[in-house]
């Protein structure tokens, strides 16, 4: 009788341990399937590097080079916001903030990472985007560059909290050791914690931009949806995320239209592999040197 | 007479409400090896990283009292904590090399106190590895990393760094009881070689290790010090009974 109760017991932990990898063995296949359909009909190369994206007009043009621009376009805006601007944060509230300080700034952190991507969205339709028309006079404020400064916002709490555990993993000895040789705080930050935290800091950077990249209700909202190659920050751009949230809705199951999103569905799915695989590595490489 | 080295004069010392030093009297002589023994909790530490004021990163602590090393008092607020420190070395209880490669390690030191142009650097590196009897086993291997050293090779590597920026006095603090009874005693070795030059103090658990490396000891119990004296004396006639108790091995 135990041993039946224990046999179950451990089958069942076991169902739930791999239930992980099956629904994403799942998806993957689900969405390999849908997505690859599209390619009986067009090439892959006139798919990724096509310019022009008209899937509704006949005959459908489905080439997504424009949106992949748009996502990276932003990305790379919210990147070179927030990492700086993360960093430096992660290093005071772990480094150099007072207690109290510190436990107010972490709270406030986490309440950023707690708001909806719908409501910053909002925030920055109705705050940011007039600024930023009206500072740069532009003819419209739904540009790459906002959807840049609102992804940031959303990028940091995940910059912050990851490498802010990445900085207390660093053993105290190491400080120790570094200031009773004489090292001012700084000395002792620049030259022996962050590199002792490097990876966990490369680590936090690669998540929050594989957040960036996924992120989808702000952009839709603040970036302009145009699909057209961006040619600076100041136009309108479409990301492949904002894309398959808009037409999804519309489009007629089984056409090609309706393939091309799940394909773009792929193409986001090894992007952000791909970082989180770079992420993955960074964390673990130290492990395997110390 | 010897040079009085470091005079602690009535100095009190407090974590917030807790006195953890009692008006300690201590002359600490120049160029010899000075053991403090006590039980544990009884303000060993404490009473070492008041010599290089480590105790003021410790929020709530408090000291009263002087602690003069070569006649000046370190507790002035004029005091460069940055110059007394790089005098002032300390040796932790788990050797603490930096995570970066074993040239950099010893590097650090000049680097930051900016005494040695960077094509000085091997030769700082080399003397201070010699010094330290390291040299012939790594002076192939300095770009590897700190932390594929053995213990006791990192404990060495950890005093080599302090002798890179010309420390005069080491603080020591149980430097070996990470390490197996055959490093501890090749760091013994090290020690008595290194008194010639330095001025030593070492906290220990170990009475043998006392008896063996130090030329005076002083007994600490509670945050007081019961008795200090020529490591001779102390382990043949103490005068107080505490103190007999204790390095006999009666002690609790
Ligand atoms: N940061 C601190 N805050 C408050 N109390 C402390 C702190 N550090 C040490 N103490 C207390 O001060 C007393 C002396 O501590 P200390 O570490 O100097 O003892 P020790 O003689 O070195 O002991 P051990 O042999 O165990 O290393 C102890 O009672 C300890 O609990
Ligand atoms: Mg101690």
């Amino acid at each position: 009788m135990r041993k039946y109760y224990e046999f179950v017991v451990e089958g069942l932990i076991f169902i739930s341990g791999i239930a992980s990898i099956i629904f994403v063995l799942l998806i993957f296949i689900f969405l390999l399937k849908e997505g690859l359909m599209l390619f009986r009909q067009v090439g892959v190369f006139e798919f990724l590097f096509g310019e022009h994206w008209y899937p509704i007009s006949e005959p459908p043009r489905l080439g997504i080079l424009p949106l992949i621009l748009g996502s990276l376009w932003v990305t790379f805006g919210a990147t070179v916001i927030s990492v700086p601007i993360g960093v430096a944060c992660a290093i005071y509230i772990g480094e150099i903030a007072p207690g109290w300080l510190r436990e107010i700034l972490k709270a406030g952190v986490e309440l950023l990472a707690a708001i909806p991507s719908i409501v910053l969205g909002f925030i920055g339709l109705v705050t940011l985007v007039p600024l930023v028309k009206k500072i740069f006079h532009l003819p419209t404020g739904l540009t790459a560059l906002s959807g840049s400064i609102m992804l940031a916002f959303m990028a940091m709490p995940t910059i912050v909290s990851i490498m802010e555990d990445a900085l207390n993993a660093v053993p105290r000895g190491y400080r120790e050791g570094s200031v009773a040789m004489g090292a001012t705080k700084w000395q002792t930050i620049r030259r022996i914690v962050l590199p002792s935290a490097s990876s966990g800091i490369i680590a936090a950077v690669m998540l929050g931009i594989g957040r960036v990249i996924g992120e989808t209700m702000a952009v839709m909202m603040i970036t302009g949806n145009a699909a057209m190659i961006p040619k600076s920050f100041f136009q309108p751009v479409r990301t492949m995320t904002a894309t398959i949230a808009a037409e999804m809705g519309e489009t007629v199951q089984g056409s090609d239209h309706y393939f091309a999103l799940f394909a773009i569905g792929i193409v986001l799915f090894a992007i952000t592999f791909v970082v989180n695989l770079f992420a993955d590595m960074s964390l673990h490489q130290k492990q395997a040197r110390v | 007479m010897v040079d009085q080295k470091i005079q602690i004069k009535h100095l009190d010392f407090y974590y917030g409400k807790f006195q953890a030093l009692k008006e300690v009297n201590l002359s600490i002589p120049e160029r010899e090896i000075t053991a403090i023994i006590g039980p544990s909790g009884c303000g060993k530490s404490t009473l070492l990283r008041c010599l290089n004021r480590m105790n003021d990163l410790v929020s709530g602590a408090k000291v009263e009292g002087e602690v003069l090393i070569d006649g000046e008092d370190i507790y002035q607020p004029s005091t460069d904590l940055v110059r007394l420190r790089k005098k002032v070395g300390m040796v932790f209880q788990r050797p603490n090399p930096f995570p970066i490669s074993i040239f950099d390690n010893i590097a650090y030191g000049p680097s930051i106190h900016r005494f040695a142009a960077k094509k000085e650097l091997p030769g700082i590196v080399e003397k201070s590895l010699e010094a330290v009897g390291l040299w012939d086993a790594l002076k192939g291997r300095l770009s590897e990393h700190a932390l594929a050293l053995s213990g006791e090779q990192q404990q060495r590597l950890c005093i080599a760094r302090l002798l890179a920026v010309e420390a005069d006095i080491l603080l020591m603090d149980e430097p070996c009881s990470a390490l197996d009874p055959i490093a501890t005693e090749r760091i013994e070795e090290l020690m008595r070689k290194l008194q010639k030059n330095y001025t030593i103090v070492i906290v220990t658990h170990n009475m043998q290790q006392a008896a063996r490396v130090s030329s005076r000891v002083a007994y600490f119990y509670l945050g007081e010090l019961i008795e200090f004296g020529s490591t001779q004396r102390i382990f043949t006639t103490p005068l107080r009974q505490e103190t007999e108790d204790y390095i006999t091995g009666r002690f609790g």
